[in-house]
């Protein structure tokens, strides 16, 4: 009997995890579908939409109204190039903090995180007053510059715990060994956080190139990423379901193929140093 | 040439004298061991001595050189630590050969050295694995043969052990002592285990709260113990120790007698009742509760038919008994 009950809750489980993924994931689902629906079927009831024609026709007209290699370029722009500067400046800040702490690194930190709990909107009019003084509006440069801020909390943080699980006495081995602090960081140190400086790195991209408030708000067109080319398939004029679907789909798809080549190494990176 | 004298060695971390002033000389080739109970401080000194923590006083010399502000590397000394601490991303034959390709040494010669360690030390086989790959005491080979390479003025060995099994440790234990007869080194070594400091010192450090309790060989603590604490620390079962009315009557403040230098039967002075018994087969130890006296420890050798609740009689060795002084200190 007990076998027969473990049998049960296991399917309850199963089909409850199934659907509760189904439901996440039917949005984007949704969106691929609608992409290949005339704009016609696209506003049909959800059995109608599936039982309609398929078609490419929402593909050809995003092609051929805007530039979707502009976008994607620029998106590629923006979340490499954020995320370089941020590993650049935030591994020496982890690598410190961990490996040197003072008295206030923890507090550091915290204040670190705590810019990340401000709504991005409480600064936008300076921010957007900066950038029209300083020339940069529809600028990669000022982007790549707002990007690398917002995302460098987190950066430093995901960073500065890999880093702390690396065991104090392996460095001082290679201190006894004879290893200058050049050596020590470049045949023990970086060689044992690689793995954590690229899980850091991937998901840092990830997190670029779906930004969507401070892309949106502080371009138009020459420095606009695909979230940019998304929005400007749902005008106040009218919405045109197939077509915001079908862009969608094209803005979502790199990142989402990003994403499963290295979930192995992503999901590694954000559980890392919760089981020891 | 590894001879390294501490004089006056201080180390306080903020407000708290870890170790308030510490000498002492360790000769050339020999094995010494620091042993004490945990927060002693014997981890800390060896540290210091290595470089890897910087004293806050005192000074530290290496062949008669000062060596206080030098760094790790160039104080010509090799440490075996707890975890072992090898390079997970590289081979063992590359976590031997480390400090010598820190060195710049030759690769001819850097593998003719990781060979003759890898033959010493039974590696042979495995070098081209990663520690991962390895047991707990292959890994501790392999972090031994890191040091040898470098051929070091000193071996410094922090618990080395402790992360073994029982079995492993013994004969971990024997490996080293082999080791440092064939290498004549220098040799230092830290640990909580008395045994494994009855077993390997030349010479042994008691240490306790920072402070040096008695420096001497093994049979010089076990025999003559300075104070009460080394006197407790030193010897497996713990030495028995008794104040009051019997301790009077020897004219100290304390007593102590090891369980061994207690004979049982005949018309011994002493009387108690057995509680627990500890069968070893080679031995048997008794804990035998006899009133005024405490609980006393009272080893008998091979099996001996003692149950819970026997009566017996107990009697010193004569010239066994040690005197301690209200100051905790033996007397002559």
């Amino acid at each position: 009997m007990a076998r027969k009950a473990s049998n049960t809750s296991k399917a309850v489980v199963t089909i409850a995890a199934w659907s509760i993924g189904f439901l996440i994931f039917f949005p984007i689902l949704w969106i691929i579908i609608l992409g290949f629906k005339s704009e016609a079927d696209a506003i049909k009831t959800p059995l109608q939409v599936l039982f309609s024609d398929w078609t490419l026709r929402s593909y050809h007209d995003v092609q051929e109204r805007s530039n979707y290699g502009r976008h994607f370029w620029n998106s590629v722009i923006l979340s490499v190039g954020s995320t370089v500067i941020a590993l650049a400046i935030a591994i020496p800040a982890a690598w410190s903090m961990a490996f040197v702490p003072g008295r206030r690194t923890k507090d550091l930190l915290m204040w670190m995180l705590s810019t990340k709990m401000m709504p991005a909107v409480g600064v936008l009019v300076p921010m957007y007053l900066l950038f029209r003084d300083f020339g940069l509006l529809d600028s990669r440069i000022g982007l790549v510059g707002v990007l690398t801020l917002i995302n460098l909390p987190i950066v430093v943080w995901m960073l500065y715990t890999y880093f702390k699980e690396i065991p104090g006495e392996i460095l001082e081995a290679a201190r006894m060994d004879g290893a200058s602090l050049k050596s020590e960081i470049l045949y023990v140190l970086t060689p044992m956080a690689v793995p954590g400086i690229a899980s850091t790195m991937l998901l840092n991209i990830i997190l670029a190139w779906n930004e969507a408030f401070w892309t949106l708000q502080l371009t138009t067109s020459q420095a606009a990423p695909l979230t940019q080319f998304i929005a400007s398939y749902s005008s106040p004029e009218g919405l045109f379901y197939a077509k915001l679907s079908a862009a969608s789909t094209m803005a979502i798809a790199p990142i989402l193929i990003l994403g499963w080549f290295s979930q192995k190494q992503l999901v590694r990176g954000l559980t890392f140093g919760a089981v020891k | 040439m590894g001879q390294i004298t501490l004089n006056q060695v201080r180390k306080s971390f903020g407000e708290v004298d870890v170790i308030p002033g510490i000498d002492l000389s360790v000769e050339d080739g020999e094995f010494v061991v620091f042993v004490g109970p945990s927060g002693c401080g014997k981890s800390t000194l060896l540290r210091l001595i290595a470089g890897l923590e910087d004293t806050s006083g005192g000074v530290i010399a290496i062949d008669g050189m000062d060596a206080t502000d030098l760094p790790p590397a160039k104080r010509r000394l090799a440490m075996v630590f707890q975890s072992y601490a090898l390079y997970p991303h590289m081979s063992v034959r590359k976590n031997i050969a480390f400090p010598l390709k820190m060195a710049g040494m030759d690769p001819a010669e850097q593998e003719r050295r990781v060979s003759h360690a890898a033959k010493i030390l039974n590696l042979g086989d495995y070098l081209d694995r990663r520690p991962g790959q390895l047991s707990g005491g292959q890994r501790q080979r392999v972090a031994i043969g890191r040091a040898i390479v470098r051929e070091p003025a000193a071996f410094l060995f922090d618990e080395p052990l402790s992360n073994l099994d029982a079995a492993l440790r013994v004969s971990m234990r024997q490996e080293i002592s082999e080791l440092h007869q064939t290498l004549k080194t220098t040799m230092i070594y830290v640990t909580h285990d008395q045994v494994e400091a009855m077993t390997m010192a030349d010479k042994i450090v008691v240490l306790n709260a920072g402070r040096i309790e008695q420096v001497g060989s093994p049979m010089e603590l076990y025999r003559s113990p300075a104070n009460l604490f080394v006197a407790g620390f030193i010897g497996s079962p713990k030495m028995n120790l008794i104040d009051g009315a019997e301790a009077a009557k020897h004219g100290a403040t304390t007593i102590g007698i090891r369980p061994e230098h207690i004979d049982i039967g005949g018309e011994g002075p002493w009387e108690g009742v057995v509680g627990l018994s500890e069968h070893l087969g080679s031995d048997t130890f008794l804990k035998v509760n006899a009133g005024a006296l405490g609980t006393l420890t009272v080893r008998a050798s091979g099996e001996v038919m003692m149950h819970h609740g026997d009566s017996i009689r107990m009697s010193p060795q004569p010239g066994k008994i040690l005197r301690f002084g209200a100051d905790g200190k033996a007397m002559a």
